[in-house]
């Protein structure tokens, strides 16, 4: 490939169109004679349902409906079928689209009210008279796996719904044999996505054919697609699932939700188009959230400071159902080892059931905990040998001429993980240097004059990326001459569209502005699974290089025929193949493409096949391994414990970069939010189980003022594992991020200050552990 | 999130809004909203009756006299961060507005629409407490002046009658040259304080205070003016000494704790604003001959 | 439902229009008037997504009633340019990476838009005060803040 677009910071083709208020998320989505939904929710977060008494709420103005599942009877029921089912789960563990027995987490839906408008709605909410019987809930899953503890589901004995582990070399020798060893217990908390857009459906059935057509702002509308129609009885080609614009997912809606269901039953129901939106309160209790994992480790080291193993067990609260399955446990477990080299590890995960709303992964999924714990242990080796913390890095990560290098870990099919390539020491080495980290003590003394205590951080992390099976994408030139890349890969702002037309400008030699990307509809292409886990740049990305490859040999081929001349002296640019060296003999992919749209009783060309399209599929064999590492310098003000982060250095290596402005954008955006994590964002519940943090004044999401300037350095090892050599790079910088920060604090509070062994902190936490040193 | 239905009143004078509010029950009055929206949208309250204020000019306007400032309750926070007026007679004015939520929210906000939602976080308020204004009320029944040492009657309660309104503030400005300080600390820009504090100083020529004011906000769910404090001031240096007696005063207030700060916490951040507040008010004082 | 008629001035075209009195001004422009550039995250006043202009003053248009913009002169995003001709604001904000998602981008851009007019030369903690008020997810603020500073640049050179 010629290197005009692929590699450069193209303006996105999406900003002219978002930029003029011509977005079209699933809010903006008006059809004829639609109506208007609102949920009623579960009060508390656990209960027996009684009895609802609607007939209040019916006689209000602009009330058509007010459905519980029985209601649907005659068209669909069940618990919504699991995204993502795993043999330790026997029996799925989800609700039904709407509740009507046992209500398991406060914001459960139980009714959903149909109106001619949301306000309308609610207010027929207010009117129905819900009798719950309340039972006792478990809030804690520290306390949730005991035996006393209440059981969240009435019907189960244990909320300890499976116990996930991951074990690799000989364990007990290598901590017997140790020199030095010490165990550490640490609590990390999630929150929730906070994507600015809440999410929202729109279900319409076409009368004649009885289709349905859902739109919904979500990252998998395959996987809500397939869902759906096997709920329903339908072939999949009676529904068709699309995803607007999409205002942010960061994870959670990749899931397919009950509301999601609960709207297209309302819409075959009441016959008529019905939409819902969520709303952020609705946002707070409903929409899927990270939230808390407790850990309890061990770490064995040697004198040099190099670690050498890791056992110890976690405790993750999974919420009131399962219904992604256990994938964010098993991203946290097969995230072990991280960067570090280790002779051995034992880890297990107890995956905990609570009364409150499911966990799934967000932004990083597991990964964020993951290497916070370890971050975190390779600190207080540094500390407990008095060695910089640097050091330990370098004696105990993977070196590069180790790669590619087998962990001893395993994905989430089995499969061994095997590190691809990478520098992890230069990449640490590089973000030092950045820093200027050999300056930092002279930085820490001035502010100390200053009454300011000065800390330097620093976190690695190791990423895997574009996670398999495959995503496909067709490309097809018009006889107009426009190129139409079709994908499955759906986006929420990332920019997808614009390295696609990058990717698929670059080899057929077309503008990018004659390149129109259709993503994220089920009819606009046949197959496509989700947009997590930093997948689709590889996957989608690779299938658009496939495709659009394909359709330039075919052009060449053609081209060679007409021209007749050998397929090597032809070159593809400015929109036509041509004869190298001499520029007038061409023709052009418009040509071609009308050509090969075929005319009554005219051959085709031999051996080409009508159309100038392709499809490609490709298909992960391994996952290709981010890394990097970042650094960052946190200023306190000792008399109130406020912590301001000054400065930020972040190394990454995703492999090539087709868009270096867009890999610049996820990383600060991702690191921003881990700075939340680290600083801010704490979804509480009280001791029953009842969300107490449900608006934006409660629970603090970064902004502007309290954010630095993010300094990026690119390393570009190119991934071998697929044809463009790229990488994941969406949730590389959240990764190591609140590890970096909370080990910016840790060393601006001193060697005796207490470790700091959870996230977020507070400046009253911060305030306290100084008053440690001083007494 | 979208509110209960309401009937919707915009009186366009006074005595039109007096009639309302003489017949009306559970009527909330509607100023800058950005309060009181966000609890309609809630379904936090769900009144009757919205009656819109905001289309009654003669309750906005700052009017000024050698002896008086006073502040219509409806002048929006913009105005006042922006009244050069206003800055030059009491400049803690422009310090405390920086931190009043952000520029949308200004936009709105009304200083009578602060000091009568009262929350313990608010700085306006706590201006007011400072200045020891009056508050210029009015009902069906007539019209009162309420000064500021009555005015505050609780958590999120003011003295107002159901049926009274806020008409302006109003107090006597301080001497040029007065010196004055504000701190609050919050977790974000704009976010509601943690605790904050205000402090206006006079003093003679000989450097030694002969009049001080000094608030502590957020901290109880009233302002609190720290009495103790500002007595003892009187014919001292601004000296460390000093400085500590005044932080130690706002630490042994009754602070409040809630679901991110505990009260504990909350009186030792009262303490540091109290002596950063009152150690700037003494930089910033000018000593007049 | 009670209803009021109104009268107002939507980015320079005259508009009347029957809203019932509890419709936000956010949601009347949304759906009665098919505006939806401006956007709802919040609802309660944090997030300002749905900030556009009132009586040139940045306002959140989740905290206002439709029918107190009776009157008034209303800018939405949509006023500012068009997808051929891109006002230097969002020309900069395209240029720096300054949105993702787009979602919070109409918020942030008449925040901006109403800032700029008034304070020409901004420095990068200006800009970063300006928008505490406005929450992204997506960008991490930074190319936001220097779309601005360009934008801002660009009106002083313009002038």
């Amino acid at each position: 490939m010629s290197t005009r677009y692929f590699g450069a910071p193209v303006a996105r083709i999406e900003d002219p169109r978002l930029l003029t208020g011509g977005g079209r998320y699933v809010d903006d989505i008006v059809l004829p004679g639609m109506l208007h939904a609102a949920f009623l929710r579960s009060p508390v977060a656990h209960g027996r349902i009684r009895s609802i008494d609607r007939s209040a709420a019916l006689a209000l103005p602009g009330i058509h409906a007010v459905y519980t599942m029985a209601d649907f009877a005659g068209i669909a029921g069940g618990p919504m079928p699991p995204m993502a089912p795993h043999p330790l789960i026997k029996t799925p563990i989800t609700c039904g689209p709407l509740t009507s027995d046992e209500v398991r987490y406060a914001g459960e839906p139980i009714a959903i009210v149909v109106a001619d408008n949301r306000a309308s709605a609610e207010d027929a909410l207010a009117a129905i008279a819900l009798d719950i019987e309340h039972l006792p809930a478990a809030a804690d899953a520290r306390t949730a796996a005991a035996k006393t503890a209440p059981h969240v589901h009435t019907g189960r004995e244990s909320n300890l719904i499976a116990t996930l582990r991951a074990t690799h070399g000989k364990v007990d020798a290598v901590f017997a044999g140790a020199a030095h060893r010490f165990t550490e217990t640490f609590a990390t908390h999630r929150g929730g996505c906070h994507s600015m857009e809440c999410r929202g459906v729109v279900a319409s059935v076409d009368g004649p054919s009885g289709d349905l057509t859902l739109f919904t702002s979500s990252q998998s509308p395959y996987m809500v697609r397939r869902f759906l129609s096997a709920y329903l009885g339908r072939d999949e080609s009676e529904i068709r699932v699309v995803a607007p614009d999409v205002g942010g997912g960061f994870g959670p809606k990749a899931n397919v939700y009950p509301e999601e269901f609960a709207v297209a039953l309302a819409a075959i129901r009441c016959g008529r188009p019905v939409k819902w939106i969520e709303d952020r309160q609705e946002h707070f209790l409903a929409t899927t959230q990270q939230r808390d994992q407790f850990w309890a480790l061990e770490v064995a080291y040697d004198r040099s400071g190099r670690m050498l193993g890791v056992r110890g067990r976690c405790i993750h609260d999974n919420g009131a159902y399962a219904p992604y399955g256990l994938i964010l446990p098993t991203t946290a477990l097969a995230s072990f080892p991280g960067p570090y080299a280790l002779d051995a590890f034992d880890i297990a995960i107890d995956v905990v059931l609570t009364n409150l709303v499911p966990t799934s992964p967000v932004r990083g999924a597991g990964r964020p905990n993951t290497a916070f714990v370890l971050e975190r242990l390779a600190d207080g080796i540094a500390r407990r040998l008095s060695i910089p913390r640097a050091e330990v890095r370098r004696r105990s990560f993977v070196r590069a001429e180790q790669m590619p290098y087998v962990t001893g870990g395993k994905m989430r099919d089995g499969s061994p993980v095997a590190y691809d390539s990478g520098d992890y020491a230069g990449a640490l080495d590089l973000v030092l240097d950045r820093i200027d980290a050999g300056g930092f003590e002279r930085r820490r003394a001035e502010a100390a004059q200053r009454g300011r205590l000065l800390g330097l951080g620093l976190a690695s992390c190791v990423e895997d990326t574009g996670l398999g099976p495959f995503e496909g994408a067709s490309v097809r030139v018009t006889p107009a001459g426009k190129v139409i890349v079709a994908t499955g890969a759906a986006g929420q702002g990332q920019g997808h569209a614009t390295i696609f037309a990058q990717i698929a400008a670059e080899a057929l030699g077309v503008a990018i502005g004659d390149v129109i990307v259709r993503s994220g509809d089920t009819s606009a292409f046949p197959l496509g699974l989700s947009t997590i886990a930093s997948r689709i740049a590889v996957t989608a990305g690779s299938s658009v290089a496939i495709a659009a490859l394909k359709v330039r040999d075919k052009a060449i081929r053609f081209a060679a025929q007409m021209l007749e001349v050998a397929e090597h002296d032809l070159d593809i640019n400015d929109g036509a193949v041509h004869v190298v060296g001499v520029s007038d003999m061409k023709v052009t992919l418009a040509t071609i493409a009308r050509t090969l749209s075929g005319a009554a009783g005219v051959a085709l060309p031999k051996g080409i096949a009508p159309d100038l399209a392709a499809t490609g599929y490709f298909e992960t064999s391994q996952l290709a391994y981010a890394y990097g590492s970042q650094a960052c310098e946190v200023e306190i003000d000792p008399e109130t414990g406020d912590a301001k982060i000054i400065r930020y250095v972040v190394a990454h290596d995703c492999g090539r970069l087709i868009n270096p402005k867009l890999v610049d954008g996820q990383i600060r955006g991702g690191v921003v939010h881990g700075i939340g994590n680290a600083l801010f964002e704490r979804m509480q519940h009280d001791g029953s189980g009842q969300p107490l943090t449900t608006t934006y004044g409660d629970y603090l999401l970064p902004a502007a003022f309290d954010m630095p300037d993010i300094e990026i350095h690119h390393l570009q090892t190119p991934s071998p594992r697929n044809p463009i050599g790229v990488k994941g790079a969406g949730e590389g910088g959240t990764i190591p991020a609140a590890a970096c920060v909370i080990s910016a604090i840790e060393d601006a509070l001193g060697p005796s200050a207490p470790p700091i062994t959870m996230h977020p902190v507070s400046p009253d936490n911060i305030l306290e552990w100084l008053q440690t040193t001083m007494t | 999130m979208k509110p209960s239905a309401f009937a919707y009143h915009d009186p366009r004078s006074s005595g039109d809004l007096m009639a309302l509010l003489a017949k009306l029950d559970n009527a909330k009055l509607l100023a800058g909203g950005q309060s009181l929206m966000p609890m309609l949208n809630l379904r936090l309250v769900a009144p009757d009756h919205l009656i819109d204020i905001n289309r009654i000019p003669e309750l906005a306007g700052i009017r000024l006299s050698a002896e008086r400032v006073e502040i219509g309750a409806m002048t929006r926070q913009a105005d006042v961060l922006a009244s050069g007026d206003l800055a030059s007679v009491a400049p803690v004015f422009g310090q405390a507005l920086a931190h009043v939520g952000h520029l949308q929210t200004r936009s709105r906000g009304t200083i009578g629409g602060s000091c009568c939602h009262l929350d313990p976080a608010a700085e306006l308020p706590a201006l007011c407490a400072l200045l020891d204004t009056e508050f210029d009320v009015i009902g069906p029944h007539g019209a009162r002046l309420v000064p500021a040492s009555d005015w505050f009657r609780g958590y999120l309660q003011s003295a107002l009658d159901e049926r009274e309104i806020l008409r302006a503030i109003r107090w006597r400005p301080w001497s040029r040259g007065h010196g004055h300080g504000f701190h609050e600390y919050a977790r974000r820009r704009g976010d509601f304080a943690i605790a904050g504090a205000a402090a206006l100083l006079d003093f003679a020529a000989d450097r030694s205070i002969r009049r001080a004011a000094i608030v502590a906000f957020g901290v109880e769910p009233a302002p609190r003016r720290l009495g103790r404090t500002e007595r003892a001031l009187l014919g001292r240096k601004l000296d460390n000494e000093a400085l500590a007696a005044a932080a130690e005063e706002a630490r042994s207030l009754d602070a409040m704790s809630d679901l991110h700060v505990s009260a504990e916490y909350r009186r030792h951040i009262a303490g540091v604003v109290t002596r950063r507040a009152l150690a700037d008010a003494g930089q910033a004082a000018e000593v007049t001959a | 439902m009670i209803a009021r008629r109104i009268n107002l001035r939507v980015n320079g075209l005259m508009v009347e229009a029957e809203v019932e009195v509890r419709v936000s001004l956010a949601d009347f422009l949304r759906g009665q008037l098919g505006l939806t550039g401006t956007h709802l995250g919040c609802e309660h006043g944090v997030c300002g997504a749905c900030t556009l202009i009132v009586d040139q003053r940045p306002v959140r248009s989740c905290l206002m009633l439709a029918v107190q913009a009776d009157g008034s002169d209303v800018e939405t995003v949509e006023s500012l340019g068009t997808r051929e001709a891109l006002s230097s604001l969002q020309q900069a904000f395209s240029d720096h990476h300054a949105l993702q998602c787009g979602f919070c981008t109409p918020g942030m851009l008449m925040t901006l838009e109403a800032y700029l007019r008034d304070h020409p030369s901004p420095t990068r903690e200006d800009i970063r005060d300006v928008l505490s008020g406005n929450l992204c997810r997506c960008t991490g603020y930074q190319g936001i803040v220097d779309a601005a500073l360009q934008a801002a640049q660009a009106r002083k050179a313009a002038a």
